[in-house]
């Protein structure tokens, strides 16, 4: 069952449809309910390895539908800890749980002070009001 | 501005997704394509083709005109039959493919692609001989595919042999019932009169049939190998290497059919194959294929969960089981050339 839409007060957020959950140095990303339910039932997760790093602003993997194919765009800069295998098997556990199991990757975040500059819930919603 | 069909309400009181195609307003989808495509593999749909082209040819030079300028034997229709063809230009390219019906003796109905409406009109109608006439109706109808296993029981309608037609009425509404499609699917095109669109269409829905949008129909077609013309066949792909020489009547005369006699005989350089990845990943039109090739159509079967799709080949590397290596955006990934088609109803 696809979610309904939602975006959590708890995390923080790119422009580009990205949510960052932070946990001390380590931060978890993934995509928001806008930009799956823009997508579709998503069919392809190309994923990056551990180890690799993700600079903000830039693409460090894609999510494809049936339709479409997106850049992830990273939130935060840092080294790549783990990357979700349940969306590479399952992909569509992204539509259904977008801020839960349908996370993407955690990082250890490289340069904390980038938080500063990612969107509150608030201003995230009036963005995607705007799309 | 972008042309609505008659069907435009429904599909936003449904809750489509409405994208541009074909300069018209369509749904691609309305509860999600994988979920839409699978009730056409299993149950029934329903598609809006009201964008679709509809041309009327009338009259008693109406038949040799068409023997002239389509690449099937439209000699070989009995009134009610139907059959796929193509307009061809005259070095064989494929200007539109269609399909012609024949009402009666001396009228025939051509069904052709919403972006190359236009085109096939402006086509025929310059070539227009004394005895016929070529007519545009395409806003006269409102047209309705429904689709798959359930279709014919959901409508109550008897069986009837693919590729023919007859006049009937669903629910109170008169409409011409084509046994065609592009779905791969047993099930008809209903055609009615524009005002009756929406009445036909609450009936097809009443009767529980899934409403489906332009991407399922996407993957549906490429599933069973149709192809899409201005993606597989365009003016500058001929019909050989396309696979579609059982759709040319080459001891007929028609606009490049030297050319194409030709290629029949020395063999196509290149041909279009399907495919099925081998490794996750999902192949997209323009894509290279190493060796010299292309992607033309690619998506995600929803039935096989892998990416498939169809593109251009050198001849010597089409056979099927043949492997090919796709440039999905700067990555190589294995694929397999398949036989037609590339999905098949396990029996």
């Amino acid at each position: 069952m696809p979610a309904a839409e939602s975006y959590p007060d708890d995390l923080r957020y790119h422009p580009e449809h990205d949510w960052a959950r932070v946990d001390g140095d380590e931060a978890t990303l993934g995509v928001t309910w806008f930009a799956q339910d823009s997508l579709g039932e998503l069919v392809h997760y190309e994923a990056p390895e551990a180890g690799m790093t993700v600079s903000k602003d830039e693409s460090y993997g894609e999510v494809e539908s049936v339709k479409a194919v997106s850049d992830i765009i990273a939130p935060l800069s840092g080294e790549v800890l783990a990357v979700n295998d349940k969306v590479v098997a399952e992909p569509e556990t992204v539509n259904d749980d977008p801020y839960g199991e349908g996370w993407l990757i955690r990082i250890r975040m490289s340069d904390p002070s980038e938080l500063d500059v990612l969107l509150d819930a608030e201003t995230y919603r009036a963005h995607v009001a705007e799309q | 501005m972008l042309l609505r069909t008659p069907l435009y309400a429904r599909h936003v009181e449904l809750g489509a997704r409405m994208v541009p195609f074909a300069g018209y307003e369509m749904p691609v989808q309305y509860g999600g394509v994988i979920p839409e495509h699978k009730a056409v593999r299993t149950d029934a749909g329903a598609f809006d083709v009201s964008h679709m082209g509809e041309i009327h040819v009338d009259g008693p030079t109406g038949q040799a005109f068409l023997q002239s300028v389509l690449s099937n034997d439209i000699e070989r229709l009995a009134d009610g039959e139907a059959q796929y063809t193509l307009l061809t230009n005259d070095s064989g390219g494929i200007v539109d493919d269609l399909i012609a019906y024949r009402l009666a003796h001396g009228q025939f109905y051509l069904v052709v692609n919403a972006s190359n409406r236009a085109a096939v009109y402006g086509w025929l109608k310059e070539r227009e001989p004394r005895g016929c006439e070529v007519r545009d109706a395409s806003d006269e109808y409102g047209l309705v595919a429904v689709q798959g296993p359930r279709a014919l029981e959901r409508l109550d309608l008897p069986d009837a042999p693919a590729f023919t037609h007859a006049m009937g009425a669903l629910d109170g509404v008169e409409v011409m019932v084509a046994r065609t499609g592009y779905t791969g699917e047993q099930g008809v095109e209903l055609c009615c009169a524009e005002a009756d669109t929406e009445a036909l269409w609450d009936a097809i829905v009443e009767r529980g049939v899934t409403p489906c949008g332009l991407g399922a129909r996407d993957t549906l077609r490429l599933e069973v190998c149709y192809p899409l013309h201005g993606y597989d066949i365009t003016p500058e792909t001929d019909a050989i290497a396309a696979g579609l020489g059982w759709a040319c009547a080459l001891d007929t005369e028609f606009a490049g059919v030297a050319t194409l006699r030709r290629i029949k005989e020395e063999g196509p350089a290149r041909k279009l194959v399907p495919f099925v990845m081998e490794e996750r990943a999902v192949p997209r039109q323009g894509m290279p294929i190493e060796g010299g090739g292309e992607v033309t159509s690619g998506t995600h079967s929803p039935m096989l969960d892998v990416g498939i799709g169809m593109g251009y080949v050198p001849a010597a590397s089409a056979r099927p089981e043949s492997e090919l290596v796709i440039d999905v955006r700067g990555k190589p990934r294995r694929a397999r050339i398949v036989k037609k088609p590339i999905y098949r109803k396990e029996t």
